[in-house]
Formats: C-alpha cells, sequence, structure tokens
C-alpha cells in the first residue's frame, strides 16, 4: 500500500513514526531481554541441556546410536570374523543400498506420507539401466514398441505435469530423460544411471500428482503403484529373464567390496569431509558467538568434530589396510561407494537443512495448515518431496542391481522397501511428520545391514534370526520414538 | 471522534447463497488503539474478519484503508496493506523453532538466494519479541513445542509485529489461556498498540474486553448493535448489546432487533 506524502489525512493525530510500528517504535524496551540467549556457555551446560532434552522425550539419535553398539557388541562375540577388515568392507557395501533407500524415503516420511512403491520403482528404474547397457543403448530392441512407446508418453506426461506445477528442477531432468530414451547415449554407463535416475523423477511426479492433487491418501497410491511397477518390470525384463549388469566394469565397481579408491584418496576424502565439517562448525560457532547469536560452545564442537574425524580416521585407516586373502594381491582402500554417498548426503543434508525448499519441507510436514497460510505452496512442497524420494530410489535401485550384478524380476520386491523404512525410523525420523535428518538412513541402514551381515557369519543361525532380530530392533526403535513423544505432551518439552 | 480510522468498512454486506450473514457493517480500526468485536456464536465476527482477511469477498460495501478505497481479494492483498489476522489456532509449525516460525513463508535469504540468512532472522525475530517485552522466552531457537500457549500467543504476535503490520486481528488469543498468561498477553495486546498498531481484538471474555479495549463493538446477528467507548460502558451493557442488540438508548431499533430474530 503506497500513500503518497499529502495525501493522508492531516487531522491524525499520532507522529508518523508511531505508524510505522512494531519494532523500531518502542526503543524504551531493551534488546538487552535477550542478550542472554547466546546457547549454552560451557560443556557442562551443553551437556546438562542435552541431558535434559532426553529427559524430556527428544531421543534423536540415541536409540540407534546404541542399537549399532549393542549389535557390534554382540556379534563380535559370535564370530570372530565380525571385526575383520575385510567384513568391514563388506558390511559398507551390504549397507549401501539400503542407505541411499532409507535416504529416498526420508524426504516423504518427514512429510508425514509414505512410499510403499518407492522399492518397485527403484526395480524399474535399474530394468531400463540394465536393458539400455546391455543393448547398447537401443531400449526399443529389447522392450518392444508398445512398452518402449507408453513409457515415453509416461515420462512426456509427467514432463508437462512438472512444467504445469513450475517444478524446473523436476522437468529438466524428465526432458534429459526424454531425450536419452530416444538416443542411444546410454550406451554410456553413467548416463544409463542418469536414465534411471531420470525416470524416478517421472515416477515421482506421478505418485506426487496423485498423493497432492487427486488427493489420495499417500498408502493407497503408493501401495497401488507398489502393484504396478512390480508388473512393469516384470514387462520390462520379461517373465523369468534376468539382465546381467556385472559385465560391465563402471556398474560392478560402484558397489564392490573388492574395488576401492587408493588409500591416499581415502585420506584426502577424511580430511576434506571430517575436517571439513570440523572447520565449518567451528566457524559456525565462532561466528556466531561474536555476533551475539545463539552458538554452541567452542568445546562442545571440538569434541563432536573430533569425535566423528577419530571414529571415521578409524575406519579410513582400517579399510586402508590390505585385506585380502591372497598374499599376492593387495586389496585396500575405502570400497568406491563410499564417496558417492558421501556426496550424496552432503548436498541433500544442505538441501533439508540450509534452503527454503527445506525449511518449508519441514513446516508443512510439522503443520500444514500453519504452512499453507505463511503462503508456502504446500502441494508443490509434497510433489516435490516424492520426485526427490524416487529419484533418489531410482539412484538405490542401480545400486541393489550393482550389487548382486544383475536386475530381475522381484529387484526391488520383497523386503527392500520396507528395510529402507524401517533403517529410516531406527536413525530417528518420525512416522508422523516433521522430524528427520538425512543422517537418520545411514546410522539405521548400517543397523539394518550389520544384523544379516553378523548372522552370515554364524552358520548355524538360519535367516530366521535376521527377520526375529530385525523386528526386535525395529519395534524398539518404534517404541522408543513413540514414548519419547509420549513424554514430550507431557513436560512440553520438544 | 476527530481521529481518521486507519482502517474503515462501510456498509459491509455478505450472504452466503441465501443466507445474509452481514447487513449493513460499518466497522472501524484506529492507529494506537485497541477495537473489540464482541458478539454471540453466529453474529458475524468471523465473517467480518474473514472478509477483511480476504479468505471471504465483501458484496457490497466499501473497504478504506487510510482513507484509501482498496479492494481484498485475497490473504496476500490483506498482508501487503499491513492487515495481519492471528488465528486462535496461532499457525505455528511446532517442529520448528521460534525464528523459523516467525519468518515461515517469507525467509531471508543469502544474496545468490541459495542459502538463509540464519543470523539477521534470529536478530529481528528477537527484536521483535524484545520490542514487545516478551521477557518469559529463555532463547529465540527454541522450538514452538516447547513453548506455554501464552509463550505461543506471544510468538504469534510477535510475528505479525515482525512484518510491520499497522492492523492487527486477534481472534480470540486468551481463549486457552491461565489467569496470568492472560494478563501477560493482555498486556502485550496494550503495548501492540501503544506502538501505534491498530488493534482488533476477538473475545468473549468480558474482563478481557474491558481492560484492554478502547472502544467495543458489539454484533448481533449480523448487524452491528452499536459500538460504544469502554470508559463509558459496563460489563451488563456489552452483555445486554450482545444477547438482545441493545440497551436503554442505544442498540438496534427494537423492529430490527425483532425482525432479526
Amino acid at each position: 500500500m503506497t500513500d503518497p506524502e499529502g495525501t493522508r489525512p492531516t487531522v491524525t493525530s499520532t507522529p508518523p513514526a508511531a505508524s510505522s510500528a512494531g519494532m523500531t517504535a518502542t526503543p524504551s524496551l531493551a534488546e538487552t531481554d535477550f542478550s542472554g540467549d547466546v546457547g549454552p556457555k560451557s560443556i557442562k551446560e551443553s551437556f546438562t541441556n542435552y541431558v535434559q532434552r532426553v529427559r524430556g522425550g527428544d531421543v534423536g539419535m540415541l536409540p540407534a546410536i546404541g542399537g549399532l553398539i549393542v549389535l557390534l557388541i554382540i556379534f563380535a562375540n559370535v564370530s570372530d570374523k565380525f571385526l575383520t577388515k575385510t567384513n568391514l568392507a563388506n558390511l559398507i557395501t551390504q549397507a549401501a543400498p539400503i542407505i541411499l533407500l532409507g535416504m529416498a524415503l526420508v524426504w516423504v516420511l518427514l512429510l508425514g506420507e509414505i512410499d510403499l512403491s518407492a522399492g518397485t520403482a527403484s526395480g524399474v528404474c535399474a530394468a531400463a539401466m540394465g536393458i539400455a547397457i546391455t543393448n547398447g543403448g537401443d531400449l526399443k530392441a529389447h522392450l518392444g514398441s508398445t512398452t518402449y512407446y507408453l513409457t515415453a508418453l509416461l515420462m512426456l506426461v509427467t514432463l508437462i505435469g512438472a512444467a504445469v506445477y513450475r517444478i524446473w528442477p523436476a522437468a529438466v531432468l524428465i526432458a534429459v530423460g526424454l531425450v536419452i530414451w530416444f538416443t542411444h547415449l546410454s550406451d554410456n554407463s553413467l548416463i544409463a544411471i542418469l536414465l534411471a535416475m531420470c525416470l524416478g523423477t517421472s515416477i515421482g511426479v506421478l505418485t506426487g500428482f496423485l498423493v497432492a492433487k487427486v488427493g489420495i491418501p499417500s498408502f493407497v497410491v503408493t501401495l497401488a503403484l507398489f502393484l504396478g511397477w512390480q508388473g512393469v518390470l516384470l514387462q520390462f525384463v520379461g517373465q523369468g529373464a534376468s539382465i546381467n549388469v556385472g559385465g560391465r566394469k563402471f556398474i560392478f565397481d560402484l558397489e564392490s567390496a573388492t574395488s576401492a579408491i587408493t588409500p591416499v584418496w581415502g585420506w584426502i576424502l577424511w580430511a576434506v569431509f571430517a575436517g571439513g565439517y570440523l572447520a565449518f562448525t567451528l566457524w559456525r560457532a565462532a561466528h556466531n558467538r561474536a555476533n551475539g547469536l545463539v552458538a554452541d560452545p567452542i568445546s562442545v564442537v571440538l569434541v563432536k568434530g573430533g569425535a566423528l574425524a577419530v571414529v571415521t580416521g578409524v575406519a579410513v585407516w582400517l579399510l586402508n589396510q590390505n585385506r585380502s586373502l591372497n598374499p599376492l594381491i593387495v586389496q585396500e582402500g575405502i570400497p568406491r561407494i563410499v564417496p558417492i554417498l558421501l556426496v550424496l548426503f552432503v548436498i541433500l543434508t544442505l538441501i533439508l537443512a540450509k534452503t527454503q525448499f527445506g525449511r518449508h519441507l519441514y513446516a508443512t510436514g510439522g503443520n500444514a495448515e500453519a504452512a499453507r497460510r505463511a503462503g508456502i505452496y504446500v502441494d508443490r512442497i509434497r510433489i516435490s518431496a516424492f520426485i526427490f524420494c524416487s529419484s533418489l530410489a531410482g539412484l538405490a535401485g542401480v545400486l541393489s542391481a550393482a550389487r548382486t550384478a544383475s536386475v530381475d524380476g522381484t529387484s526391488g520386491g520383497g523386503n527392500t522397501l520396507l528395510f529402507a523404512v524401517a533403517a529410516a525410523v531406527i536413525g530417528g525420523t518420525s512416522l508422523f511428520g516433521g522430524k528427520g535428518h538425512i543422517r537418520d538412513a545411514v546410522i539405521g541402514g548400517l543397523v539394518i545391514a550389520i544384523i544379516p551381515n553378523g548372522l552370515s557369519l554364524k552358520p548355524s543361525l538360519g535367516p530366521q534370526y535376521n527377520l526375529i532380530i530385525t523386528c526386535v530392533v525395529l519395534l524398539g526403535a518404534a517404541a522408543a520414538d513413540a514414548l519419547s513423544r509420549r513424554r514430550a505432551r507431557a513436560t512440553g518439552v520438544g | 471522534m476527530t481521529e481518521t480510522p486507519l482502517l474503515e468498512m462501510r456498509n459491509i454486506n455478505k450472504s452466503f447463497g441465501p443466507v445474509h450473514v452481514l447487513h449493513d457493517i460499518d466497522f472501524s480500526v484506529y492507529e494506537g488503539q485497541v477495537t473489540a468485536l464482541v458478539g454471540d456464536n453466529g453474529a458475524g465476527k468471523s465473517t467480518l474478519v474473514k472478509c477483511l482477511a480476504g479468505i471471504h469477498q465483501i458484496d457490497t460495501g466499501e473497504i478504506l484503508f487510510d482513507g484509501h478505497h482498496v479492494t481484498i481479494h485475497g490473504p496476500r492483498d490483506a498482508a501487503a496493506l499491513g492487515i495481519e489476522i492471528v488465528y486462535q489456532d496461532l499457525a505455528l509449525a511446532d517442529n520448528l523453532d521460534i525464528v523459523q516460525n516467525m519468518f515461515l513463508g517469507r525467509e531471508a535469504a543469502r544474496a545468490w538466494g541459495l542459502s538463509l540468512n540464519e543470523g539477521f532472522m534470529e536478530k529481528e525475530a528477537r527484536r521483535a519479541l524484545a520490542s514487545l517485552s516478551v521477557r518469559t522466552i529463555k532463547s529465540a531457537r527454541q522450538k514452538v513445542a516447547s513453548l506455554s500457549g501464552g509463550q505461543r500467543q506471544s510468538v504469534a504476535i510477535a510475528k505479525a509485529v515482525l512484518w510491520n503490520s499497522r492492523v492487527v486481528v486477534l481472534d480470540e488469543p486468551t481463549a486457552a489461556l491461565g489467569v496470568a498468561q492472560t494478563a501477560q498477553v493482555l498486556a502485550l495486546v496494550r503495548r501492540l498498540a501503544d506502538s501505534g498498531v491498530g488493534v482488533v481484538i476477538i473475545s468473549h471474555n468480558m474482563n478481557d474486553v474491558l481492560q484492554v479495549a478502547d472502544r467495543v463493538d458489539a454484533l448481533y446477528l449480523g448487524r452491528l448493535a452499536a459500538e460504544v467507548r469502554t470508559a463509558d460502558s459496563s460489563v451488563s451493557q456489552i452483555v445486554e448489546l450482545i444477547t438482545t442488540g441493545r440497551s436503554g438508548s442505544i442498540g438496534l431499533a427494537p423492529a430490527t432487533a425483532d425482525v432479526s430474530m
């Protein structure tokens, strides 16, 4: 509202300064009211605050880390092969697909939604990748005209949908996917992986549209699509057939404990990420404190960053040792999947924590009505969350395929999705929305993967134990979340 | 009255299908004053406020802001004029902290627009809270889930202040609060008005109304029964206006009041 000078009625008795109101109009009330608001001042106070938060119900990652340590101790006693360098490398590659699918699911879980179709959708994406690299990029030759053009139609429709709702990154990705679909570019492994992700994006637009715009509950939409994508996967692969993707060295190396980066690169990686984290949090604490903002004490930051650096440093050191059982071969270094997941982890974490989109996602998950009244286009946030989920699921499908070196009609089916949901929940992501981090999927994924890993080292314990122990761990994590919520309501500490 | 209203609604009529909800309502908000909007359930308080907020469109009548004719087509128009509504359910996200809630949907971004300027937002949020002397809140980085009802109300009001609102409408701000918290919030409402904002408060609690408001507009079955100055009024008079539409010589003519029945 503009009010040109002079048009305002002159009878106003209030001075103009007061009409602009609010924060400038009442200098008598000191800003020093919050001068003490700089956060905890010592490591002791921080710790007391943390204990209070936990007692008040905000348990965070505590159950997951506790569970991880308990499982480590149990399995170390069950088998002397458990705490070996070889097994550590194996564990990482076993956990990677679960972790990545868990990272995908965090996006929809944050909104209090669920994507039951992420598993089979990841299978479809992986199949597209597999078909592309085994047919020299000529998808039509393998799929047949009908399936080929119908899939292209799905991508075109979702491309238009993404454009209509002005979700440009998704529209661009799907457009890229269409280009790859119609050319033979996907003979290149990297481009084939990109195709899998673009197909995932397209699937996400469809799911998001059905949930946010048509208004079907996500449980039902994704239950239906779970079946649908399973069917599409069978159509892609062919009944009883399987696509061997292990022949491509690039794909095979993605998820192999034997293909690793050199020890020097391992240390560089460690220095960049662990050191980078420590440097950034230190800088932020010092900068915030200097500017009178809430900040953690330097000592706490040092302890946190230091602990992370030590734990990851030990892991890097162990993995850099020669773990080959054959004296003629040297087998050392961090598995190649680790830097890939690390980069994804950092990017996704930054999007959630530091961008406006991430903030709006949390707000929508916490109180959709408040978000709507704040002018946030809630439907777009919902669709975007499903797009993130399915796109990442596409990449997770590629990892699974690389791990088993093949794609068949069961890829992404069975327990795949449920384990990924369990990973996120065990890590501390709430199924009620509004609470969760990308890191939850990492910790939870390690917990989920460690159970079959440890049990497999003791052949007398059959697969039944795997499922039962996973059940107990998941129930424990969910119970910790539910109890903490009840406690939070009772104490008012969130 | 010698002052010119900051906001003036004249002859407002609003129908929902065959139901005529608002009849020729005149309603004004003045700078630095608290105007109480009272009335029984279904008297049209919420409808009137929603017309002001742009959620409903008025059928006939005119709205003047600063003496200029304005049209309010949606919530964004109202916000652009500096009209902020604090709804009864407060619309705060429990999982976010105070700063994040106060800037929700209007976050300050850094130059390249990718990351958020947390330092700026934290300082501004504190300043808004401090300007209202909200002293009970320990830290601006507390999660809203950890706040009491009165503190939440304070945050919601401070959010309105943060955006330099000129008219703030409070829908039943004390309905869910205890005695001490009610006193806190009423003091806050007074300070808000003293800082030059035109405040509208909807309330069923006559004690609150008399304590904090400068004038009272009583609605009766979709009509404005009367506008009285709190100084010249009493609880019994306002209650009479709310329940019968008239009190002594003021209020609706008996015929009108009966027809409305």
